[in-house]
């Protein structure tokens, strides 16, 4: 197993890196062609919609856009990063090892790639709901998708 | 006896106890929403558990004659608190929240009509916005707002010319809770009465920092939390004129607040207070309350006043040293400083404070007030009690001026 160790200046850099230059930012130029969901929360200033491409088997596209926090911008723009490309069940995946990495459970630290940076976000409990909110939305979407 | 908070912190255990957030001494400056109790309160209500279970009127022993003469004193505690004339004036209460919807149903929805008109302001607290639209609901009358100034402030003058020959009741907060600017409510009293209107001031955040004297502003309504002065939490007080109180209606209704009561459904009320006071009471809250309002008055409700606004120029000065933030009130008189770290969101850096053992609030303010007053969807608010010093806050400062490393509350 390679030891996989992130640094607290990497992730800073990586979460910062996100919020300031997001990649996955905006609404997309054809948004008919999306699902789309709102995802918002009471504790915090987040309040946006998810956008969500699926052509034959693969997520093609993710997007967000509306008014997020540092934590819920960057790590929803790294969700996109990781969802582009991936089938459904790779997607499903990813998010379950998010979500248990999030909860302080055992996790698969390779599917995760960027979004390690967010391994100590349980350390501040208040702030979990912003972690997490765009990928428990997006799986939401996911189910929906050519059922 | 001399004011000093530093002999003061040691009547609260959680400050005393060395009580740790995040493995850092817990600095709290939330305390615009709830406060630390004094060992007195804490004992007070120990004693009722311990000594003093027994319910009230209901009685037939030594216990319960007690536990109604324990209330009774206490809204004679409360009443000279707040400078009431009689203790029948004093009604308990959960709380604030309690309280003004005791008022919106039990008054207004009673007495209002459609085309009659309630006016507020857009710094208002929910708990002073929404009890009136269920009565605009329910009566067809209108809930409008009194223009604020461009910092925040309401004016006597605004509230003049915002009065109609519609309007019935204004309902404003003495100390507002983000900005806390104080208003005039004696002179707004006094135009209020002039043109036959009732004045209800929410007191959340001013009954606890300042001295209150109804008797005096002439109010007609005042509503308080226990827990925000030091109280036990679930207690508060709707004060009322006598005569505005006999014109009122129970919200709830059940054992103890009806006098004769017979299976053919005919009941007739007990006169206020007891009129609103319907079912067993919240007796440790009771007795608590008391304990929290004799400690206060012992220190002085002048010397906390003072202190306070000591403490919010210095908390200024420290914060706007830093260079890293944008405060919005420096000037207003109550005991909260609200600003935003430079480049952070207000979310972030509470946050970051967090993960220094600092809890201030983070919100987000309705839409108009962020608009027009802030121009800013969120903001942090640290606000302080008699027993913040000065070192909270340039523990505060420190953090500010760290806002940059925000993030590392997360590593
Ligand atoms: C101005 C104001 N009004 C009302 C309330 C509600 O008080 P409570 O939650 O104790 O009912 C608060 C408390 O935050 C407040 O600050």
């Amino acid at each position: 197993m390679p030891t996989f160790e992130l640094d607290p200046m990497m992730m800073r850099e990586i979460i910062m890196d996100h919020y300031a230059n997001p990649r996955h930012f905006g609404v997309p130029a054809k948004p008919e062609e999306y699902e789309k969901v709102h995802a918002d929360s009471d504790n915090c200033i987040d309040d946006f919609d998810l956008y969500l491409k699926y052509e034959n088997g693969k997520v093609t596209d993710a997007m967000f856009n509306g008014v997020a926090c540092t934590i819920s911008k960057a790590s929803t723009d790294i969700l996109c990063d990781l969802l582009i490309g991936k089938d459904k069940e790779k997607a499903f995946y990813i998010i379950d090892q998010f979500l248990a990495m999030i909860a302080e459970k055992p996790y698969d630290q390779e599917a995760l790639d960027e979004a390690l940076a967010f391994k100590n976000t349980g350390r501040q409990a208040g702030r979990i709901h912003c972690a997490t909110m765009g990928w428990t939305a997006m799986a939401e979407m996911l189910k929906k998708e050519d059922k | 006896m001399m004011f000093d908070p530093y002999v003061l912190r040691k009547d609260f255990p959680m400050i005393a106890n060395g009580i740790k957030m995040q493995g850092h001494p817990l600095i709290w400056l939330d305390n615009a929403s709830t406060t630390f109790k004094p060992y007195p309160v804490i004992k007070a209500v120990e004693r009722y558990y311990y000594e003093e279970t027994s319910n009230s009127h209901r009685g037939d022993y030594d216990l319960c004659f007690k536990m109604d003469q324990e209330v009774e004193r206490t809204r004679e505690t409360v009443a000279a608190f707040i400078g009431a004339k009689r203790p029948e004036e004093i009604v308990f209460t959960s709380g604030t929240t309690s309280s003004l919807n005791l008022l919106a149903f039990g008054y207004a929805s009673k007495y209002l009509k459609p085309g009659d008109e309630i006016l507020l302001t857009e710094a208002e607290h929910a708990s002073n916005v929404l009890p009136w639209y269920k009565v605009k609901e329910m009566t067809g009358c209108e809930v409008n707002f009194i223009p604020l100034t461009e910092e925040g402030r309401l004016t006597v003058e605004n509230v003049r010319k915002s009065l109609t020959e519609k309007t019935k009741i204004v309902s404003i907060a003495e100390v507002t809770n983000v900005l806390a600017y104080s208003a005039p409510i004696k002179e707004i009293a006094k135009i209020c009465h002039e043109n036959g209107i009732l004045l209800a001031v929410d007191g959340a955040q001013s009954v606890p920092h300042k001295k209150t004297d109804v008797a005096d502003s002439d109010v007609d309504f005042l509503s308080f939390s226990g827990h925000k002065l030091c109280g036990p939490t679930g207690i508060g007080v709707l004060y009322g004129k006598y005569s505005l109180l006999e014109k009122m209606d129970p919200f709830m209704t059940g054992g103890g607040n009806n006098a004769k009561f017979d299976m053919c459904g005919d009941a007739s009320f007990l006169a206020p207070p007891m009129r609103f006071e319907a079912g067993t009471q919240n007796l440790e809250g009771i007795i608590g309350l008391r304990a929290a309002i004799e400690y206060l008055q012992k220190i002085g409700m002048e010397e906390i006043e003072e202190y306070e606004k000591s403490l919010k120029k210095y908390a200024v000065e420290q914060i706007e040293k830093t260079g890293n933030a944008i405060i919005y009130n420096h000037d207003s008189e109550g005991p909260i400083v609200t600003f935003n770290v430079k480049d952070v969101f207000a979310q972030d850096a509470a946050t970051f404070f967090n993960s220094r053992g600092i809890a201030v609030r983070s919100g987000q303010h309705c839409a108009k007030i962020l608009m027009d007053f802030l121009g800013t969807v969120a903001t942090v608010r640290a606000s302080f009690y008699f027993y913040t010093t000065k070192e909270d806050i340039d523990a505060l400062a420190d953090a500010i001026a760290h806002g940059k490393e925000f993030l590392d509350a997360y590593f």
